[in-house]
């Protein structure tokens, strides 16, 4: 019984919470919202529950894929049902189950039309990007990816801000052309192999100029999801028209499909040309860093100045991707789970916000410190781990991307390294305003301080930040034998002998 | 006699199916309104039958009829037993609505079953005038079907229209096989191969009447430069015969195309494959752009099919094993998609009511969250969105392209499907983004919601599974084309 559980735990943890989400849809009806939230609160902790095997049973010294599930699932392209998770993919799966749960005790009382519907389209897409972090085979990674668009476009269209049809549609858009692109260069390498699996396109040799058209292909598909400069800016849109939960997922995970995909398919796939485009890569990443930072100083929008600081803080991932050393690959994939904690946090305190006074523009807030103080105690500690603080989970990954950084090149050390100030003005500003200060008007006068569930939430996730700040290593350990062997085979040329 | 006994039981389906075509007609006569519901069952159960007898002569080896101008393949039984099973949820979903519209009579019944018979010859026809006569009893008949409603305006002038283009389709096409029959000396498909292989001919004369060919069949598929008549067709028809107009004809036509293109003429394959690559580069681009810019809903599925005809023509273009197996996908998965498109646009018409705008599927979801959706999995699976089955089609085409080697032609193709996806996208905004603007209750008789509910979600299971459709279309293709 546990063994074929521990045999199945990947398929169990992608078709749990999607059937939990058909249940939530099919049984529940909007004269009992409470019945679908139980039922959803159960899916959700039932399903994280079911990830958490993964890190215990995981072999830590073991840098390859495990968990493996593989069978026959479409025989005319020689596709397989193929799963199968390392130690990049597995803090993001669980990642992925801990959020879902964080969004649904969120969304708890606030969303109050088609709850149904609104729990369910997390489920599911909490069980589809899971397929994502463990698929093997590229066509049902490319399922996987597509599929986890459907639920996300209702959810920002659905229970979104005023602006919400237009933001939706441009975040379907951009990322269906970008992926459709992807699709295309997983067939050109199906037509050299024969095969779908990722693990024969880790070997196929190819020419440097189809190594590089191959890795724009996967660029257009992962740098739009990061997202990178300059194709970042459905996500301030997205951010700012999707409801809390949304804006939590869509920061918390979407992103970090964008850069777990570039560590499984286009580097590996195409190692020459990742080296060869790496300045080109590094140079993005910094602009972003540098140039984000600056642009979200200025935003009047509060979920606005968070989804930029996600894309400044994403470029600090790409630049340990492509800076090719142990320090700056192992602080991206910290940087990435530290950021899930601390956007979903943020997200959720501004959700706190905006659920009592209906408004996210910074100016209609003031002093609430005043009158939440509890909740104002909980902000400004995210806010601090926003801004690198040593101690918060967010220092730990951008300190070691900065130490990566330097053993490269100097300069690309200063210039990341510039984050640290503006981080800390855009975010430490904003507290000020929001929070300090007199009582700014009778709305924030009358707020009143969290409740248990909000305080629960909070607390759970300031633990996390806190925890893996100090100790980190329960996450490097996992991390490690994977990143050793990634570096190693991007080491190797995979350029046809005798060219 | 030997001989005959074999004519007849190969051409058995097709000899049902006529024959209770006309036992529709003169049971119509003697029939009362109220009693009418039986020609209903009567055509059920000649598909039934015929699907029936296809079933149990179906052998895997090819065999020729009346004097080899009619052929039994597996290419030819799979395309009969699709075109059956569309039929009967044509017929299925349209009771209703005709029955409203007053059509509800004996030559509805009597007219789809001769376009069905129409189709299984062209389906079947192995002589150039074989597929001739199949193609004109199946337009002949859809041209009455669409003005059946004679009072209607908008359908009188869209059969008109249909009638005339049609004609002038047929003419192009005649024209065309004359230049092949005039340089190989035979009408028989497997003749004229034999001839143009032998010995040279002139091949000026040749392309001159392959261009008329492709041209008429372009006329019949509804591709580009010759779709004209597709939007105001689609548009003025009554919706149930558009939705018979745009399913199941295309599997007899693309089985035209193949006997036609792939069985008679692949030794011209090099001069087709360019007609068939510009048509379809153009067909989506104009189809999907085009949609954009509707409101009518009936008008942008029209456009929408027009650009799903250029991918099905992106794998015939192939001129492989690889991009016809495609192709048959595609078009398979098409018909299914649109079969359950149409049905949900049946379902929100009543009686005065005609739902074909845009506006009318709006709020949808807060309607009935069931209906919406079947539509929501509709459009995502027009729009090739996995894991719908209209990915996989998507996906089946573009690696034959791909294989073929027009890694561009499959950039481009790929760049308009992002372009396509915005108006499928708008459809399922409307739907669940928007609030209702008539709130009158959506009426269907039970067997309708559950069988269209059953399509619709075959496009969700399809796309799971997609591998038992897909070895259809293999075995289809491979056992039938040598």
């Amino acid at each position: 019984m546990l063994d074929y559980f521990l045999q199945h735990i990947l398929s169990f943890s992608i078709w749990l919470p999607v059937l939990a989400g058909g249940l939530v849809l099919f049984t529940a009806n909007d004269s009992k919202p409470n019945l679908t939230r139980w039922l959803a609160l159960f899916g959700s902790v039932l399903s994280f529950l079911v990830t958490i095997p993964l890190y215990t049973h995981f072999n830590f010294a073991d840098g390859g894929f495990q968990f493996q599930e593989r069978f026959l699932w479409i025989m005319s392209f020689n596709i397989h049902y193929h799963l199968g998770a390392d130690g990049i993919a597995i803090p993001l799966i669980l990642l992925t189950s801990f959020t879902t749960v964080i969004v649904v005790i969120s969304a708890w009382e606030v969303i109050e039309k088609r709850v149904a519907q609104y729990m369910a389209s997390f489920l599911i897409m909490s069980g589809l990007m899971i397929g994502v972090f463990s698929a093997l085979d590229a066509i049902l990674y490319y399922v996987f990816w597509e599929a986890m668009l459907i639920p996300m476009f209702l959810v920002i269209g659905i229970w979104g801000g005023p602006n919400r049809v237009y933001a939706t549609v441009k975040f379907f858009l951009y990322t269906l052309l970008g992926s459709l692109l992807m699709l295309v260069a997983f067939i050109y390498m199906f037509h050299q192999t024969g095969s779908f699996a990722i693990t024969d396109y880790y070997q196929l040799p190819m020419p440097l100029n189809v190594q590089v058209l191959i890795f724009l292909a996967f660029f257009a598909a992962f740098a739009v999801k990061i997202p990178m400069w300059p194709v970042h800016t459905w996500l301030p849109d997205a951010h700012v028209e999707a409801p809390t939960g949304g804006s939590v997922v869509l920061a918390a995970i979407a992103l970090k499909l964008g850069g777990y995909s570039f560590l499984r398919f286009a580097m590996p796939i195409a190692p020459d040309a990742a080296h060869h485009l790496s300045g080109f890569m590094i140079a993005l990443s910094l602009i972003a860093i540098v140039y984000i930072a600056l642009v979200a100083l200025v935003q009047k929008d509060m979920k606005k100045l968070i989804a930029y600081s996600s894309i400044s803080h994403m470029g600090f991932v790409t630049l340990g991707f492509f800076i090719f050393n142990n320090l700056g690959l192992e602080g991206a994939v910290v940087q990435m789970i530290s950021h899930g904690f601390i956007s979903a946090a943020m997200f959720l305190c501004v959700g706190v916000l905006y659920d009592r006074v209906h408004s996210r523009q910074i100016e209609a807030y003031g002093g609430v410190a005043n009158t939440m103080p509890v909740f104002a105690a909980f902000a400004v500690l995210f806010a601090m781990a926003n801004s690198g603080l040593p101690g918060t989970s967010g220092f730990v990954g951008e300190f070691m991307v900065i130490l990566g950084a330097i053993q490269v090149n100097f300069w690309y050390a200063f210039l990341a390294s510039f984050t640290l100030i503006f981080g800390a003005a855009y975010t430490l500003w904003m507290v000020k305003r929001v929070f300090y200060g007199e009582v700014a008007n009778a709305n924030v006068a009358a707020l009143k301080d969290l409740n248990k569930r909000e305080f629960l939430i909070l607390s759970i996730l300031a633990i996390l930040v806190l925890a893996l700040g100090v100790y980190p290593q329960p996450l490097t350990d996992m991390t490690n034998a994977t990143v050793t062997q990634l570096l190693s085979h991007l080491a190797n040329s995979k350029l046809p002998v005798g060219l | 006699m030997e001989n005959i006994r074999y004519d007849l039981i190969t051409a058995l389906p097709e000899i049902i199916l006529l024959g209770m075509a006309m036992i529709v007609l003169i049971a119509d006569l003697f029939l009362k309104q109220s009693n009418r519901i039986a020609i209903y069952g009567l055509s059920q159960l000649g598909l039934l039958l015929a699907a029936y007898f296809t079933v149990t002569t179906h052998v895997p080896s090819v065999g020729y009829a009346f004097t080899g101008t009619f052929v039994d393949d597996t290419l030819a039984d799979v395309l009969k037993l699709m075109i059956y099973v569309g039929t009967s949820l044509i017929f299925v979903y349209t009771r209703q609505y005709i029955q409203l519209r007053n059509m509800f009579r004996g030559e509805f019944y009597a007219l789809v079953l001769f376009s069905v018979v129409g189709m299984m010859i062209m389906v079947s026809g192995q002589s150039m005038l074989t597929l001739y006569i199949g193609l004109e009893l199946l337009s002949l008949s859809l041209y009455a079907l669409v003005a059946l409603d004679r009072d209607n305006h908008r359908a009188t002038e869209a059969a008109m229209k249909y009638f005339v283009l049609g004609a002038l389709a047929s003419g192009m096409l005649l024209y065309g096989m004359s230049m092949i029959y005039g340089m190989t000396g035979s009408l028989n498909i497997s003749d004229i191969n034999h001839a143009l292989m032998s010995g040279a001919r002139i091949h000026s004369v040749l392309v001159l009447g392959l261009v008329f060919i492709v041209a008429g069949l372009a006329f019949k598929l509804g591709a580009v430069p010759f779709q004209m008549w597709v939007p105001d067709v689609y548009e003025g028809s009554p919706t149930a015969m558009t939705m018979l107009i745009s399913s199941v004809p295309k599997l007899a036509a693309f089985a035209f195309v193949i006997r036609l293109l792939a069985q008679a003429l692949p030794t011209l394959a090099v001069d087709w494959q360019q007609m068939l690559l510009i048509m379809a580069v153009l067909s989506i681009v104009l189809g999907n752009v085009t949609a954009i810019a509707q409101t009518n809903l009936k008008r942008m599925l029209a456009y929408s099919t027009i650009s799903h005809v250029g991918f099905v023509l992106l794998g015939l273009m192939s001129a492989s094993g690889n991009g016809y197996v495609s192709a048959l996908f595609y078009i398979a998965s098409y018909v299914v998609m649109t079969l359950a498109g149409f049905g949900i646009i049946i379902l929100l018409s009543r009686k005065g009511f005609e739902a074909e705008n845009l506006s009318d599927l709006k709020g949808l979801n807060q309607r009935s969250p069931w209906i919406a959706f079947l539509m929501l999995i509709v459009m995502f699976s027009m729009a090739g969105v996995p894991p719908t089955l209209g990915f996989y089609a998507k996906f089946a085409v573009l690696q034959a392209a791909l294989q073929a080697g027009f890694l561009w032609v499959v950039v481009f193709a790929v760049l308009m499907a992002v372009i396509g996806a915005f108006y499928y996208l708008r459809v399922i905004k409307l739907m669940y983004f928007d609030e209702p603007q008539d709130n009158s209750p959506i009426v269907a008789p039970f067997d309708m919601r559950v069988i269209l509910s059953i399509n619709a979600l075959a496009l969700l299971a399809i796309g799971l599974m997609p591998q038992g459709l897909m070895s259809i279309c293999f075995y289809a293709i491979s056992r039938s084309l040598s």
